[in-house]
């Protein structure tokens, strides 16, 4: 029997509020311990959460970017269950009445234009770090009360690597809102799968497992594979899968059960009474919408319209909103989409990854990289020239503030075209090696890469490759 | 000068003229609170060396002509359930025997910075659970009237001090009753402000959607002007009201001439004490000769008051006890082998029965499978209470009712029947639940000499309503002077 996982995920994303979401702590990572917390994010008694505007708005902004629906009413519950690192002894969570539901994220897997639901998204609280040594364990509080955004997918992905594609579309999206870090390593994006089989063809879901401690892209894929197999193989044995929370162990790649659905946690769910309900109008959301910048697959498509460049360098060219205003910077001012893309997939790349810098603050700008593409074009330089110019900017011969064509002046750079000048180089050249031009003569046409090679060298590289190629011919052949 | 005699009013006046220090008062206020205590046990702390520092900051702005504020010099005493940084707060609880507050509460902050001096941390039903202020860690606090009869609670030593003239003023809580029931008990004046009117911040909650702090003093106008200073509008309390805070104080007046007095008949039931009931109704005759009209009206649903307030409260108290585990502050548990142990013994040892009892209802009603039989209903029913109120007001500008169904009961007469004390809130649920405004004022006295009070309610922040009208009731009655002795 061919079996057909169903795959859903809930990914927490931590958004990039200046202070948490009830307090006006920090939320920055990588404080010292317990530095950045209060009387609130400690729960002291009496303290009371108040809540935080901006996380609100950037989570509109994600709704909308994930084609939610933004809900009016909102109300904030007590999610309780205790954790060293759960102050309150609760976890103030949406349950009931959350801020988006009913979106979609929609990218292309292999050309093909794929869709995965949203089901809901909902604003909550993190809690803090416990670590553990031993026969102790310390408790950081710096991420407790940092506020996170749930995504909840609908079950509708049917293989790893639509998983892996859903999430990496997913964080590219947050990423373009920069309404988060993306950071998987340091926890800023967290993914929990759940997942399930059915034989292909039953409309039935099979009974579901909840995946947990899915840090990387890489492990979001090993986890979902090993565990539908695991789940397959089960069946085949005539035996039954039990609805339980596995936890997926990296270094031996399998899931282990972690507890099982009759020991899961009554979380004892209300309205948390210390929050007023949230009344989201139309005209905030509506002002959010203004703020809504273009998503990657929209920019996507309009690249390779607009700049007549293939889908696959469409595809890397976005893959986050800093390269792609680079490459749409560089386009603007020369005009040639292909070239650009070129440049910068290419040499740009090489060089951010040799010197591991990232396009924020790249050696060589998009104006000169334009400027390179634009004296090509116009036959100023030639290709040649352009790289070495290039080379010489990026390794700080020359700053990215330097212009491309003070640059060329100074360095008297310019294509020599002039066929007078061309002409004189190439007599010279033919004068002095006689017996080379008896060989060319006589048949051995290779030797005319080494007039050609002399020739530019005598022009210090500067003189037009197509000019010096067409009267060497001539001459050598004794046509002029 | 024995300055027990004095009023806030009269005190601060004295205080902002120079005529008298605060350090005189405040030294007054300190020697009668050590001498009560193995009497009345009223204090939980007594905070002597931080009292004489402000007392002397009060001083020395009057002795550089700049006012110290409405409550220049005046000695209050806070109910240990509000924060105050630096010093030990306990909530009466053994869980929070060494608990020492980081910040402070909104309510002592804006009582300090108008010139109140505190002089100590009153005792009360641990986590303010109980109407008799026998469930404090700390021992039980005695009557002043009557030292074998109970105070009433929670807020048990902020009435008593009160009536014993310890203080002129206290500040209390009040959740189903606390403030109004022992003001009742020990004959002083108590306000529950309405719902959202002063901020919680700072507060150790209860439950959240009832919990408000007030005032409790012996006079109408006392009570007025501390709940104008700890009024308003605070960034720590999202579920305090933007709605501007009238000058309570200043607009105090005596005429109650065709104000409409709405008589409850639910209020009115067999089972009063006829007493209670006596002084009760003395008390309205007062204010209907004085020129009020009064109007027969229903809230049919009082008697579900109760049922649903046992839910409610318990339910958010579940939740916002859970922090009391040992991890960060507070009693831990020594004898623990892993986790959980440690929170089950931690909590074991640190709660008393009153707050367990309650934790475990309220745990039973939000698990799965009950929360809409029973805490969601209750909410439901809430909200029938609330419009009861809400269309009582239609037709009356005040509601007055008694306080308790009898005068100030005897030590250990109700503590071994949970379900009999919580009856004895019956009166004051209500405008809890319904959020508005109430207060207790002293109508009578039993043969016994045992204080009986008055409750007046009014509609959602209309405090100025139950102030007048309890300040004219005041002036013609005229008990103010009656007190209790050996204090």
């Amino acid at each position: 029997m061919d079996f057909e996982p169903v795959i859903g995920l809930e990914v927490h994303a931590q958004l990039l509020a200046k202070s948490k979401i009830f307090c006006p702590c920090s939320s920055a990572f990588g404080a010292g311990d317990n530095d950045n917390t209060c009387a609130v994010c400690t729960g002291m008694p009496g303290a009371l959460p108040v809540l935080n505007k901006e996380v609100v708005e950037l989570s509109i902004l994600t709704g909308l970017a994930l084609k939610c629906e933004i809900r009016e009413n909102n109300v904030f519950s007590r999610k309780n269950y205790f954790y060293p690192d759960l102050p309150k002894g609760y976890q103030i969570s949406q349950y009931d009445e959350p801020i988006c539901v009913k979106g979609k994220v929609a990218f292309l897997v292999e050309g093909v234009e794929t869709t995965v639901g949203i089901t809901r998204a909902h604003m909550e609280e993190d809690a803090g770090k416990s670590t553990h040594h031993g026969n102790f364990s310390l408790v950081n509080l710096n991420r407790s009360s940092v506020p996170l955004l749930e995504i909840v997918s609908e079950p509708d992905l049917r293989n790893s690597k639509q998983a892996g594609e859903y999430l990496r579309n997913l964080r590219t999206i947050l990423l373009y809102l920069g309404v988060c870090d993306g950071n998987m390593e340091e926890g800023s994006l967290r993914c929990d799968a759940n997942v399930s089989v059915r034989p292909v063809g039953q409309k039935e879901f099979g009974t579901r497992v909840e995946l947990k401690n899915i840090n990387s892209f890489r492990f979001v894929e090993k986890a979902i594979d090993f565990e539908v197999g695991r789940q397959i193989d089960l069946i085949e044995h005539g035996q039954k899968i039990t609805q339980e929370t596995r936890l997926y162990d990296p270094d031996k790649n399998r899931t282990v059960s972690m507890r099982l659905k009759e020991e899961a946690h009554d979380y004892r769910y209300f309205p948390d009474p210390d929050l007023l309900p949230l009344k989201i109008d139309r005209l905030w959301v509506e002002r959010v919408k203004t703020k809504l910048p273009e998503l990657p697959l929209e920019k996507l498509r309009r690249f390779i319209n607009q700049y007549q460049i293939p889908e696959y360098d469409a595809q890397i060219l976005t893959q986050t909103r800093e390269l792609s205003e680079f490459y749409e910077n560089i386009v603007k001012k020369c005009v040639n989409g292909k070239a650009a893309s070129n440049w910068v997939m290419g040499d740009l790349m090489r060089i951010l990854n040799d010197q591991k810098k990232d396009i924020s603050n790249s050696p060589v700008s998009a104006d000169q990289i334009a400027d390179l593409i634009k004296n090509i074009d116009g036959n100023q330089i030639s290709g040649k020239i352009a790289k070495s110019i290039f080379e010489d900017i990026a390794t700080g011969k020359y700053s990215r503030e330097m212009s491309v064509g003070e640059i060329i002046k100074t360095n008297n750079l310019v294509q020599v075209t002039d066929t007078m000048a061309i002409e004189a180089t190439i007599d010279k050249i033919i004068a002095a090696n006689l017996a080379q031009v008896e060989q060319f003569r006589s048949g051995k046409d290779k030797i005319f890469g080494f007039f050609v090679g002399q020739v530019m060298k005598e022009m210090k590289g500067q003189g037009s490759p197509q000019i010096i190629n067409d009267l060497l011919k001539k001459k050598l052949k004794g046509e002029a | 000068m024995n300055f027990s005699e004095l009023t806030i009013k009269s005190m601060a006046d004295k205080v902002r003229r120079g005529e008298i220090k605060a350090r005189a008062l405040v030294e007054e206020s300190l020697t009668r609170s050590k001498k009560s205590q193995p009497v009345l046990n009223a204090f939980i702390t007594i905070c002597e060396n931080e009292a004489l520092k402000s007392a002397d900051r009060v001083d020395s702005l009057v002795s550089q002509k700049k006012d110290p504020g409405l409550l220049a010099g005046v000695p209050l005493a806070i109910k240990d359930l509000l924060l105050t940084k630096g010093i030990r707060t306990t909530a009466a609880s053994k869980i929070l025997d060494n608990f020492v507050a980081p910040y402070s509460s909104t309510v002592t902050n804006k009582l300090e910075a108008a010139g109140a001096v505190i002089v100590g941390k009153t005792n009360l039903d641990e986590f303010a659970m109980g109407a008799s202020n026998e469930n404090s860690a700390y021992g039980p606090v005695k009557n002043p009237w009557d030292l074998t009869r109970v105070p009433g609670g929670s807020s048990g030593g902020s009435a008593a001090v009160v009536a014993a003239r310890i203080t002129p003023g206290s500040i209390g809580t009040d959740t189903g009753g606390s403030i109004r029931e022992p003001a009742s008990f020990c004959g002083i004046t108590g306000i529950k402000p309405t719902y959202g009117r002063v901020s919680r911040y700072g507060v150790v909650a209860f439950a959240s959607s009832l919990d408000q702090v007030g005032p409790m003093t012996r006079t109408v106008e006392d009570s007025a002007i501390i709940l104008e200073v700890i009024s308003g509008k605070d960034r720590h309390d999202s579920t305090t009201a933007q709605i501007a805070v009238p000058p309570f104080s200043k607009n105090i007046f005596d005429s109650v001439k065709g104000l409409k007095i709405g008589l409850p008949k639910e209020y009115f039931v067999d089972g009063i004490d006829t007493e209670v009931r006596k002084a009760v109704e003395n008390g309205i005759e007062i204010l209907k000769s004085l020129g009020a009209q009064i109007v027969h009206i229903s809230l049919p649903h009082t008697s579900y008051g109760i049922a649903v307030y046992y839910l409610i409260a318990p339910c958010e108290a579940s939740s916002n006890l859970a922090r009391y585990d040992g991890v960060r502050f507070g009693h831990r548990s020594k004898e623990n082998k892993d986790i959980l142990d440690l929170y089950c013994q931690s909590r074991g040892e640190g709660f008393g029965p009153e707050p367990k009892r309650r934790i475990m209802l309220g745990t039973y009603a939000l698990s799965s499978g009950y929360y809409d039989a029973y805490y969601k209903k209750a909410c439901q029913v809430r909200r029938l209470i609330r419009d009861d109120f809400v269309k009582a007001f239609q037709t009356c500008d005040v509601i007055a009712a008694p306080v308790a169904t009898t005068p100030a009961f005897k030590l250990g007469e109700k503590s071994s029947d949970p379900l009999q004390m919580y009856l004895n809130d019956i009166f004051t649920l209500g405008p809890s639940l319904a959020g508005i405004p109430a207060l207790s004022l002293n109508c009578g006295f039993t043969k016994n000499g045992l204080p009986v009070g008055l409750q007046l309610m009014a509609s959602h922040f209309q405090e100025e309503k139950i102030i007048n009208s309890a300040h004219a009731l005041e002036k013609t009655i005229n008990l103010e002077n009656r007190q209790p002795h050996g204090f």
